[in-house]
């Protein structure tokens, strides 16, 4: 159902694959369930209204029932609509780190790749100089310069995370600069420019997109942990970090629910992005995709 | 290609500089380009009480007067002659409060570091020795799973569980309130130490189960492999005997260049359960804006992540006998 849509290429064998579950067809099916759970949270989040939100005096520290299913928390606001909530905007959150942080790698991979040795060599010291420092105290450091706040955590998680997918993507293009089918393309007189769009853009894309993917749990986690720290988003508005930040201070007194459901809500998540990061590799890669 | 020459020291110790420069540049800048304003977050609530005087007298004795080139050079110089200035949170100086609280932390690093990797290491032996069996699959799915888990919530979970429900484990802090660490007992801080030392040692435990997986399966696959099969050895005796020592290198290299995430998972774990360390440091500083405490612990950080390379580099040329003996012929 789903698997089809995401597939956009016409193959007659598609259907066949999805009935005969081979490794492909398999892929197909768990990117499309990934998809469907990313869908149907965004919606859920769009059609809750806040009157789960309010105070609630008369339901307050309720532990999870039917009518709630994640409880309520000391002010009695529903913490299914919070949960659910928080994590639209941590995903929200993560995603545009993830988006900037892999422009950045794009950028500095491609130019480290193609501008000569010597941008070669300053891109790399700037990987060893964001590597030298532990990913936290960066992340600490950059949210600190920006004055905290969203684009405190956006603007760290951007700056950390990019040397990773730099490097493959400049090893990349670096094998594909020395291959003969794009050496023959320049005899044959075709630009440079040509030659990147036609030639190279298909090769590095689908690294690109899948690299994004995979950035993508390791942006939200750390930016769930900045967060969690105190850094960053105000607590009015809250993200999955600030629901653990507070449902510390409410643990001792044994509200667990405060902090196991919604942070079992990430994980869950967060694998699933990155179960869809791994089978869009496996259908994408040609060693792999045939099997 | 690596040796333990004076030429390896020496190459070492001018990367080091020159990281460490490189470091000290990039920090300062991002300090000095914070909108918070030290002298409000040093202050806090009582800001409107104090007189312009005060405020003055303040910036003046921390040199808030002077542009930010000047005041790099001036901390860059003081820096080189040992003195990382005054912590004002703490009210002592930055390398007191380090050496502190990194003592604090070294007691948690070093339960939560070999656990992540003895059983990292025995999870990859046993999914690489069978490759496709249940148990494999088992230990991906958990390692995978525990990839993408956040370990501060990992933390509160099991705050929750051994804490609060079965009281087994104390709920926060390195001693009981109100014991000063040097009166506290040893195994009331060895009770302490239990929950984040495990919650710390997951981080590392997925990483280095994948890695140790990996290079098992070659192993397992490689010609000298084959040729113990062939002569009758089983395969567990193939693993035992063979590949596991050509697997173990790896895996130590590798624990030791994850020191970072250590670093920075102590952060995440210590702010759970309230542990003093230098993870609890380096958040307050950010958070109460304690620059020199946190340009002190950013240039500690490096030289911690800087160590654990090193010795990663170093391990791998000594305890490798092909690397050693391959150099020993090229000489």
């Amino acid at each position: 159902m789903n698997g089809s849509s995401i597939m956009h290429s016409p193959s007659t064998s598609l259907a066949d694959r999805l009935r005969l579950m081979d490794g492909r067809g398999r892929a197909a099916w768990t990117v499309g369930l990934c998809c469907l759970y990313f869908a149907s949270l965004a919606v859920t989040a769009w059609l809750m209204d806040d009157s789960g939100l309010s105070t609630d005096f008369m339901n307050r520290k309720l532990a999870p029932s039917l009518a709630y299913p994640f409880g309520t928390d000391w002010l009695g606001r529903d913490m299914l609509v919070r949960t659910v909530k928080g994590l639209c905007r941590s995903l929200g959150i993560g995603l545009m780190a993830a988006v900037f942080s892999s422009f950045v790698s794009a950028g500095l991979g491609i130019a480290a790749a193609t501008l000569g040795p010597r941008v070669d060599a300053a891109v790399s010291g700037l990987i060893d100089l964001v590597m030298a420092t532990p990913h936290l105290v960066l992340l600490i450091l950059v949210s600190f310069a920006c004055g905290g706040g969203a684009t405190g955590v956006v603007v760290a998680v951007t700056v950390s995370h990019w040397p990773r997918l730099a490097r493959i993507i400049r090893a990349e293009v670096l094998q594909l600069r020395q291959a003969e089918f794009i050496r023959l393309s320049h005899r044959m007189g075709r630009s440079p420019l040509w030659i990147a769009r036609h030639h190279m853009l298909p090769h590095v894309l689908p690294q690109f997109v899948i690299g994004l993917i995979l950035l993508f749990p390791h942006a939200i986690l750390h930016a769930a942990g900045l967060t969690f720290l105190g850094f960053g988003l105000s607590p009015h508005n809250p993200s999955i970090g600030i629901l653990l930040a507070e449902s510390m201070r409410h643990l001792s007194t044994g509200y667990w629910w405060l902090a196991v459901l919604p942070g079992l809500s990430l994980v869950v998540t967060v694998k699933l992005f990155d179960v869809l990061g791994n089978r869009l590799r496996l259908i994408t890669e040609p060693r792999t995709s045939q099997v | 290609m690596i040796s333990a020459t004076p030429r390896f020291f020496l190459g070492k110790t001018a990367r080091l500089a020159c990281i460490l420069t490189l470091v000290s540049v990039l920090a300062f800048t991002l300090v000095s380009m914070s909108p918070i304003d030290p002298v409000t977050a040093y202050i806090g609530i009582d800001r409107m009480q104090i007189s312009t005087e005060q405020e003055r007298l303040i910036i003046e004795r921390w040199g808030l007067d002077k542009p930010a080139t000047e005041r790099f050079f001036l901390w860059a110089g003081n820096v080189l002659r040992g003195d990382l200035g005054d912590s004002m949170i703490f009210n002592e100086p930055v390398i007191d409060v380090i050496a502190k609280r990194f003592k604090t932390s070294l007691w948690l690093m070093l339960s939560a570091w070999p656990l992540s990797g003895v059983l990292g290491f025995l999870l990859g032996v046993l999914a690489g020795m069978r490759r496709g069996s249940l148990l494999d699959r088992g230990i991906r799915l958990y390692a995978y799973t525990l990839a993408s888990t956040p370990s501060f919530w990992l933390g509160l979970v099991l705050l929750a569980i051994f804490s609060v429900s079965l009281g087994l484990t104390p709920i926060c802090c390195a001693t009981p309130p109100g014991v000063s660490p040097a009166d506290a007992t040893l195994w009331e801080r060895i009770q302490h130490l239990i929950l984040p030392a495990v919650t710390l040692s997951v981080v590392g435990v997925a990483q280095i189960a994948l890695h140790t997986r990996e290079k098992m399966i070659d192993a397992m696959e490689s010609d000298y492999a084959l040729f113990a099969f062939a002569q009758g050895e089983s395969r567990f005796g193939v693993a035992c005997r063979h590949a596991l020592r050509n697997v173990a290198l790896p895996a130590v290299t590798l624990q030791f260049a994850s020191l970072g995430e250590l670093f920075g998972g102590s952060v995440l774990a210590e702010q759970v359960f309230s542990y003093p360390g230098l993870g609890r440091a380096t958040v307050e500083a950010g958070i109460r804006g304690d620059v020199p405490l946190l340009l002190g612990i950013t240039l500690f950080s490096a030289i911690f992540v800087f160590f654990g390379n090193f010795m990663a580099d170093l391990l791998y040329g000594v305890l490798d006998p092909r690397i050693r003996i391959g150099r020993e012929v090229s000489q």
